[in-house]
């Protein structure tokens, strides 16, 4: 299936630049993909475009916002209110940095379903961890520039983190504030670095893409493609079928931003920053409060390490634990569909974690049932942390030894033409 | 450093080798020395440095209260304790306390407490006369500080921070 150039002047183009070939080689009739690809398959292409839309609203915030602790508020205000269109291009962004966490995070279960990490694309998942931690320095960074109150001790209480590191920990934390508290200092490199992190995140997500195309996308059924019988054409099989996925996702998009614009924020950042006052209640953004959970159901001294240092590990360890699961997970099959046991301890994990964003959301001392009150949501915090860590380094090893996994199809392709995977 | 590929002079360190060697180091050194002024530009500038005293007339707050003065952008307590909360501090068994300090350790004079308004768990500002120990409690993750701002219960692992401060009449107090 190699590529036809029929005018003139792209074929000369082509000739001193082989960009039209490195395009069809990457997404078009030059590139197979497996041809059993499910719509869990859409949210990388998804997370691609959610990305674009930040970078085009984002660079359009940056001509009416200014980075400075005296204008800020008012600069977003002034967005609001007399910028035209303001309004939307700030509720996409804002949303959009939701909606880019929602399809993310899909495209990470997806991945953990059917053992897309799994050899030979543990390269390709590192780099969507690391994609993972770019976003979120990138989401954090950006809720601080409206400084409303709720950017203003978000701020405070994640730069205090570092403050637990042994020794240093107040000069980098004074380091990172460039003064003795989150001030105009804070505001102005956080604008420069959510304006400059959105381009790194470009730069590794080619990366990923590369890695991906390495060993093509892994597929539903987890076995490896045995030939071209395997595979149809990313163009326009696939083209079609991600148009048709971003139609469906730009719909829910449009409700949330249309209709429900700041149902996921939190009403305390309308109110102005206010260094002597902490709001009564800090929740970070909802993307953010499973690793919150974990970090506040560190309660207790670990030998030598105390709590507040114990928990700030814990929570940047529930999401480095990721680079190592190729590794703890021992079993050889990769997708799910054929791992009874695993199955349904990936339920298990996706509920922990939906658990651990409700505990995330709730002050720790409330009680979880109002019958029980001595069961407080702290309580639930540390049983949902100390699962959802078994489940990596207990379960994944364990399981891949113990489970008896259900025979393979052949190819991709013998399920449905019998013979066809010979 | 042997090296057996590269001028034979078989296993012997040669000329090239140190050469190698000290171009690599100065050029780490080089490195090094160019990153840092990127480093540390990051860090409290001068003008920042250079608010890091506060005057305060303590002459109108009234026993039983306290106020919030800010310095380095950060809030100061300043309380004028009552004589039963001196004594409730003062009667408390160090054994017990994350962080020992007796409070004569922490005050210059008994009915000035003065102490940086921060929690120490991850930074939120404590809120005054609360708490089960009628001290500080921090909203933010549940933390309780006595009338001597010493942590009693909840995550914070420190005593409320007292800042340097001095009396400069009984009236005034300069922090920084």
């Amino acid at each position: 299936m190699s590529l036809q150039i029929n005018n003139r002047f792209l074929r000369w183009f082509e000739h001193r630049l082989p960009i039209i070939s490195l395009l069809d080689h990457s997404v078009g009739t030059s590139y197979p993909s497996p041809k059993n690809l499910s719509y869990w398959w859409n949210f990388g292409s998804l997370a691609g475009i959610v990305l674009v839309v930040q970078i085009v609203t984002g660079i359009v915030l940056a001509m009416h916002y200014t980075a400075h602790v005296d204008y800020a508020f008012d600069s977003v205000e002034h967005i609001m209110r007399d910028v035209n269109y303001g309004w939307l291009m700030r509720y996409m962004h804002a949303n959009g940095a939701s909606m880019f966490f929602i399809v993310v995070y899909i495209h990470i279960f997806r991945g953990l379903y059917f053992g897309s990490y799994k050899s030979p694309r543990e390269v390709l998942w590192w780099l969507g961890i690391i994609i993972l931690l770019i976003m979120m320095a990138t989401a954090f960074m950006g809720y601080v520039l409206p400084w409303g109150q709720m950017s203003f001790w978000g701020a405070t209480v994640i730069t205090n983190l570092f403050s637990a590191v042994p020794v240093f920990g107040e000069s980098i934390v004074n380091w990172l504030w460039g003064g003795f508290s989150v001030d105009n200092p804070t505001l102005n490199r956080f604008y420069s670095l959510h304006y400059l992190l959105p381009f790194v995140l470009v730069g590794v997500v080619i990366l990923h893409i590369w890695a991906l195309h390495e060993h093509k996308s892994n597929n539903p059924l987890g076995i490896d493609i045995k030939g071209p019988q395997d595979t149809i054409p990313f163009h326009p099989y696939y083209t079609a079928k991600d148009l048709f996925g971003l139609g469906v996702f730009l719909i829910f998009f449009s409700v949330i931003l249309f209709f429900m614009p700041n149902s996921l924020g939190e009403v305390d950042n309308y109110i102005p920053a206010n260094p002597l006052v902490t709001p009564a209640h800090i929740v970070p953004e909802w993307y953010f409060l499973p690793f919150y959970a974990i970090l506040r159901s560190i309660t207790f001294d670990l030998w030598f390490i105390d709590a507040k240092l114990l928990g700030v590990i814990a929570m940047f360890a529930s999401i480095l634990i990721l680079f190592v699961l190729p590794w703890l997970d021992t079993s050889r099959v990769r997708s799910a569909r054929f791992r009874p046991v695993y199955k349904q301890v990936f339920w298990l994990l996706f509920i922990d974690v939906i658990i651990l964003g409700i505990v995330g959301a709730k002050a720790p001392s409330e009680p979880v049932f109002s019958a029980l009150r001595s069961f407080q949501y702290v309580d639930l915090g540390q049983i949902g942390t100390a699962y959802y860590f078994i489940h990596f380094i207990v379960l994944m090893p364990l399981i891949g030894w113990f489970e008896k996994p259900k025979p393979l199809p052949k190819s991709i392709s013998e399920p449905v033409l019998e013979g066809a995977g010979e | 450093m042997t090296s057996t590929t590269d001028g034979g002079h078989g296993d012997t360190a040669t000329r090239r080798d140190f050469l190698y060697i000290a171009t690599g180091a100065l050029g780490a050194v080089g490195t090094a020395a160019a990153i840092w002024p990127f480093v540390d530009q990051m860090n409290p500038s001068a003008d920042v440095l250079a608010l890091s005293s506060t005057e305060v007339d303590i002459s109108a707050i009234a026993e039983g209260s306290s106020i919030t003065v800010v310095w380095r952008g950060k809030p100061v307590f300043v309380r004028h304790r009552t004589a039963e909360e001196i004594e409730t501090a003062n009667a408390v068994e160090l054994d017990g306390l994350p962080d020992p300090q007796t409070d004569e350790e922490r005050v210059q004079k008994p009915e000035w407490l003065v102490m940086v308004g921060i929690c120490t768990h991850l930074g939120c500002i404590p809120l005054g006369d609360q708490g089960e120990y009628n001290g500080w409690y921090c909203p933010c993750h549940g933390s309780h500080y006595d009338t001597s701002g010493r942590i009693r219960k909840g995550p914070a692992p420190l005593n409320l921070e007292i800042p340097p401060y001095e009396f400069l009449s009984d009236d005034v107090i300069k922090i920084g």
